[in-house]
């Protein structure tokens, strides 16, 4: 026989268990979705066309036809307008994050993972934060395009950094809803059109894009509620993009009188439930 | 003492299906198990179930003498399993796909680079080590994807059809691959459509078909037990098959077996040439048009359709989409 077998056996060390593993198993897996996204650029690029194009269009199209406070005065419109499409570009990694797992349990990669002893949630949450990472570079160019075309801060900068951190979370928090999806359907392109389609409806419905005074009442109390316009209500408070003639709150809704609050309860509430659901789905997982 | 798999009455059922329906298997240390059967035969659930990635509904399993169902995560650093798929990274290269199963096996990030290197020269990808290996061909995927296997020496390893697309050359090149490892002492469960793949790799083989084993023995056993020789006739129209048949039924020494769409008779014979041209005289003289006539030795095939009255690879591409 071949001398090729006669390499010492190379034992698996004993897995150390515990938090530190966990870590140390998500790090391993983020840094491997990141090299990924590095050499599928197009990915990070396509997902920044979107919110450019939005921006734009909202900002010259609508921004003189949509009245704030009172007023239709374009440069209003820009300041409501940024935190809306700021908060709607972080959801999108939903679908990132559902595809990027949808296609790993498609190439038999997620059975790999599971026969490995490695941390149970460590494939999830690899992802997760390497669709952090990607949300916040998105971020960055996309306040860069907001500056350009007249969006302005009139907070601090310590209040504008918590403004994107809030954003930010809201972003992780929406890519466990994608993990749970792209676990739960059997093609990467579902993982992507269902990561997608309920966010239009989430996203509209809310006080993103327009006040929501002029819903009607049953609409505006779904859209006070809305998990996602406690983080555009944040984001706008911290940003100093409040407008005075804009009421916080209409039905006076409690996440809208305290929003910084209610965004990051919000957050949290949608990680601790979207994890122990995905990370139970993958454990039980079936390519 | 029960060998480095051991199984007993595994039951698995999805829906209606049962994938699973009371398999036993024993692997002696340091030998091969050839599991052998049509794709929704419950091979690839027996080595989801063996691997802690499927529980069971019922039946208790030990691989490598560790309880799969209450020691998973022990179980795990035990084994190394190789997919019906190459599961590999395509975006990654061969070395970086490898440095990250190392790590995830818990080696440390310099531990796992080292074996990484290693692991690439014993599979001959050193040349295409930093390349990404969606630019790999087939078969350096599938060495890639056993290489990912094979991080730590396991003692026990999976592979769930490992040759499966592969063409000819590259079935030989893993079969060899596999051969060595064996003779490292390894013990293999390997599944496989290609009875060929089993004659050659395996010591045991179990034929598994509607999730319940239906005979076992080695690939002698098994063909001893489908008989001697066999005369295979293809008619040359379907309404000449029952004339076919009956002539083979006064002839032959068994039940004659029918494959009605390729217009394909086969019985078990005995008297060689001699027999075969007598049956070729008495078809004639039924009038019976023949495309094709031989006698044959049994092989893995034959043994395999006499067990479950299907050939092993006809209606696969149909079954396939029920499994996944």
């Amino acid at each position: 026989m071949s001398t090729t077998t006669k390499d010492a056996p190379v034992l698996a060390p004993r897995p150390s268990g515990g938090v530190v593993q966990s870590v140390k198993d998500s790090l391993v897996v983020a840094k491997r979705n990141l090299i990924r996204m590095a050499r599928i650029p197009e990915m990070v690029i396509f997902g920044l066309i979107q919110p450019i194009m939005f921006v734009v269009l909202f900002t010259y199209v609508f921004g003189g036809s949509i009245s704030i406070g009172g007023s239709t005065d374009p440069q209003l419109y820009k300041e409501f307008l940024m935190a809306g499409i700021f908060a709607q570009t972080v959801t999108f990694a939903t679908a990132g994050a559902g595809a990027g797992i949808a296609d790993d349990m498609h190439k038999g990669l997620i059975d790999r993972f599971r026969s490995l002893p490695m941390a149970r949630g460590a494939v999830l949450t690899g992802r997760t934060l390497a669709d952090l990472v990607q949300t916040t570079l998105t971020l960055v160019v996309l306040a860069g395009v907001a500056l350009l075309v007249g969006w302005r801060t009139h907070e601090n900068l310590g209040k504008v950094i918590g403004g994107f951190l809030l954003l930010l979370l809201l972003g992780y928090a929406f890519s466990w809803i994608g993990a749970l999806i792209g676990l739960s359907v059997r093609t990467p392109e579902a993982a992507t059109s269902g990561g997608l389609i309920w966010l239009f409806p989430l996203t509209f419905i809310s006080n993103a894009f327009v006040p929501v005074n002029n819903m009607p009442t049953f609409l505006q109390h779904i859209a006070e509620w809305n998990p996602f316009s406690a983080t555009v209500a944040g984001a706008r408070e911290l940003f100093g993009n409040t407008m005075p003639g804009v009421p916080k709150s209409v039905t006076g809704a409690w996440p809208m009188e305290h929003p910084v609050l209610a965004s990051v309860l919000w957050s949290i509430l949608i990680i601790v439930v979207f994890r122990t659901l995905a990370v139970r789905k993958y454990r039980s997982a079936t390519a | 003492m029960p060998g480095a798999i051991h199984a007993e009455g595994l039951v698995k059922t999805f829906g209606d299906v049962r994938a699973l329906d009371g398999v036993d298997l024993d692997v002696p240390e340091g030998t091969v198990l050839g599991l052998l059967g049509p794709n929704g035969a419950g091979k690839t659930t027996a080595v989801r179930v063996l691997t802690t990635l499927l529980r069971p509904d019922s039946g208790t399993a030990t691989v490598a003498g560790i309880d799969v169902l209450r020691k998973p995560n022990e179980v795990r650093r035990s084994i190394g399993l190789s997919g019906q798929f190459a599961a590999v990274d395509e975006y990654l290269t061969g070395r970086e796909n490898l440095q990250m199963v190392g790590q995830l096996y818990q080696m440390s990030a310099r531990d796992a680079k080292a074996r990484a290197g290693v692991l690439l020269d014993r599979f001959n990808l050193a040349d295409a080590a930093d390349r990404t290996a969606k630019t790999y061909s087939g078969g350096m995927r599938r060495r890639l994807d056993l290489a990912a296997a094979l991080v730590v020496s396991p003692p026990v390893m999976f592979m769930d059809e490992p040759t499966t697309g592969l063409d000819p050359r590259n079935r030989q090149q893993l079969w060899d691959v596999i051969e060595d490892l064996v003779a490292g002492g390894t013990t293999l469960l390997l599944t496989t459509q290609y009875l060929e793949e089993a004659d050659r790799l395996a010591n045991d083989i179990c034929v598994i078909d509607h999730g319940k084993v239906i005979a076992r023995g080695t690939s002698d056993e098994l063909k001893a037990r489908t008989g001697g020789e066999r005369v295979e006739v293809v008619v040359h129209r379907p309404d000449e098959i029952e004339r076919a048949r009956s002539v083979l039924t006064s002839l032959g020494k068994g039940e004659v077996t029918v494959v009605r769409l390729s217009r394909k008779l086969t019985a078990p014979v005995s008297g060689g040439a001699k027999l075969l041209a007598e049956i070729i005289r008495d078809l004639d003289a039924q009038g019976v048009e023949i495309d094709d006539i031989a006698l044959r030795r049994p092989t893995l095939d034959d043994v395999f359709l006499s067990l479950t009255g299907h050939a092993a690879e006809a209606d696969a591409n149909e079954e396939k989409e029920e499994t996944r």
